[in-house]
């Protein structure tokens, strides 16, 4: 893991022109908030084939709906809560069920938003997202990782959802990093216990990792980079092999990660799971890093699991 | 165009406006529900549509160069279904398993099931949206392909249809073609009891729009409208059609409870009857 730090919407930004320079395809488009999400490095350079439709998500949605009906692959962002909160009905019955090729890449998820507070801090998409049928719901951890699936998605056909954050966070991976979707990544291979981690909180995972090390508990991380299909064998592996399973995630515990873990388990290799996580409540307006110590999302939170 | 021919023109499409409605009334009365209301009342609309305006070919169905329809009121999918049947895109007989669990032809159109439906449609206030992407697209890629999208005047008091009408706007989509099927009555009982969307017109003039009032049963009045329609520069046009929800089957015309409600065998045989009988005059 890297000292530099890069937010997740930064690299969908950067990534974006690359892609429209490859692929005539692609189309992009926002609603208002092209600043924030990155879109508009984008629009800069492809004004053509940039759509700012204003502060009407739900319009946003169909329209990237209808551009994709005509062989279009657009991606069309907004802040996560707007994205999947106000547009769930669109994505659902305008794009899901009839599997259209719309990327919805939705930025500021989480309470990592800061200083916005509760009604910006959208920690449900998970599990908004993951139960519609056609979706692929992806969340991933640093920069290269968000630079892969931003092109990765625009060469599969359907639905995408990934999920973006404000905040910035440590590079982790190297730039040959080999992904998949569906298939986490495991970091380590200490039995003492897994966690499970997505988006923000890997580098928070991967911090505790190092400190329990110094503490002669060797943990393993599994970056749970795809939310949907999730990568059941590594779940159940990482059942088999380590003596505890925590997961965490700057989202509910109901319906997010931690609970599409225990489905797994449930039905595979039932075992315990500890779930860090926005334990049904509402977020509130703060830094993002003094939030994720109110609300227990940091390494320290992780590291404490396994020292009982 | 002769006024012999456009004469003969508009009496044949009265004709084949007369088998949609039967075939209508069959597929709801095969189904044992539906909505037959609203699908009458965009019979001759649709039927103009699919068997004059529209540029489409039923042997390829996703010819990238047609014309696109949303039906945005997906309810009235009785009435676009039984105008693919008959213009050729599946078989007419099929009209019958409507809304039947073996059946391609759901209850509301699905565009991967059933060959010429352009959109997935049902939950309303969606579709104007979809068809300002498809608009969008037929710039982008300069083709001559029109966009046309049917809306029901209860549908329109959801609010996301007011974002797509200011996108048409915005982005002068004047190859879209929106359609209000005003037959003035929803669900829970009349536009103005529950919700009044009026003045539809006044509306989507402020919103941008080229507004033609016509009479939705004239085949003459929407036929002159769609063509003012594409002849209309830089902007989006909306066609205001006044309707008669039920229109051809006299016990369902103007009644709010034959929106979403199958006739039993009596008033099958009464309106089939009654559809035919005016055939023959």
């Amino acid at each position: 893991m890297k000292e530099e730090k890069i937010a997740t919407r930064e690299s969908y930004g950067k990534t974006l022109i690359e892609l429209g320079k490859e692929n005539e395809r692609i189309v992009v488009l926002d609603a208002d908030l092209a600043g924030a999400t990155k879109t508009n490095l984008f629009a800069k350079e492809y004004p053509n084939r940039f759509f700012d439709i204003g502060i009407a998500e739900a319009n946003m949605l169909g329209i990237a709906a209808g551009l994709a009906t005509c062989g279009k692959v657009a991606y069309a962002s907004t802040f996560a809560m707007f994205a999947a909160g106000r547009g769930y009905d669109q994505i659902r019955n305008s794009i899901c069920y009839p599997k259209l090729n719309v990327k919805i890449c939705a930025t500021h998820a989480g309470i990592t938003v800061g200083e916005d507070g509760a009604t910006h801090q959208m920690l449900e998409d998970f599990s908004l997202m993951r139960t519609l049928p056609n979706m692929t719901v992806i969340s991933p951890s640093d920069d290269t990782q968000t630079k892969w699936i931003i092109r990765e998605i625009s060469k599969i056909e359907g639905p995408v959802y990934v999920r973006l954050a404000r905040l910035a966070t440590p590079i982790i991976y190297e730039e040959n990093q080999k992904f998949e979707i569906g298939k986490a990544i495991q970091i380590g291979k200490g039995i003492e216990g897994t966690v499970f981690a997505t988006g923000v909180t890997v580098s928070e995972a991967i911090k505790a990792q190092e400190e329990l090390k110094t503490q002669g508990i060797d943990i393993r991380v599994v970056d749970v980079h795809t939310i949907k299909p999730l990568d059941r064998d590594i779940v159940i592996k990482c059942a088999k092999e380590t003596k505890k399973l925590v997961s965490v995630e700057d989202h509910s515990i109901i319906g997010g990660l931690g609970s599409a873990i225990s489905e797994i388990l449930t039905e595979e290799y039932p075992a315990k799971l500890e779930r860090i996580g926005m334990k049904d409540s509402f977020g509130k307006s703060g830094k993002a890093e003094e939030l994720m110590e109110y609300f227990g999302l940091t390494s320290k939170a992780i590291v404490e699991k396994f020292q009982r | 165009m002769s006024v012999v021919l456009e004469k003969l023109d508009i009496q044949e499409l009265e004709k084949k406006a007369r088998k949609i409605r039967e075939d209508i009334i069959e597929e709801v009365y095969s189904a044992k529900s539906g909505h037959p209301g609203g699908s009458l009342s965009i019979a001759d609309i649709l039927t103009v549509l699919y068997f004059r305006e529209m540029n489409i070919n039923s042997k390829n169905p996703s010819w990238e160069d047609r014309d696109r329809f949303v039906l945005s009121k997906g309810h009235c999918s009785p009435a676009l279904y039984s105008c693919l049947a008959n213009r050729g895109f599946f078989p007419v007989e099929d009209l019958k398993t409507f809304r039947n669990i073996n059946s391609y032809l759901q209850g509301h159109p699905d565009k991967n099931k059933v060959p010429g439906v352009d959109m997935t449609t049902g939950s309303l206030g969606q579709g104007l949206s979809v068809a300002n992407g498809m608009a969008i697209a037929g710039k982008m890629d300069k083709k001559d392909y029109r966009v046309y999208c049917v809306l029901g005047d209860g549908e329109i008091e959801e609010g996301q249809i007011w974002e797509a009408a200011m996108a048409a706007n915005k982005y002068k989509l004047d190859n879209l073609c929106v359609i209000v099927d005003n037959n003035n009555l929803q669900i829970d009982g009349t536009i103005e009891e529950v919700m009044s969307s009026y003045p539809i017109d006044e509306k989507f003039r402020s919103f941008g729009f080229q507004v033609i009032n016509i009479d939705g049963h004239d085949m003459e009045e929407i036929i002159k409208a769609f063509e003012v329609a594409e002849n209309v520069k830089g902007k989006p046009t909306c066609i205001i059609a006044k309707t008669i929800k039920g229109k051809g089957v006299t016990f369902m015309e103007n009644q709010a409870g034959w929106h979403g409600k199958a006739p039993n065998e009596e008033q099958y045989n009464q309106a089939i009857s009654e559809m035919r009988q005016r055939g023959q005059v």
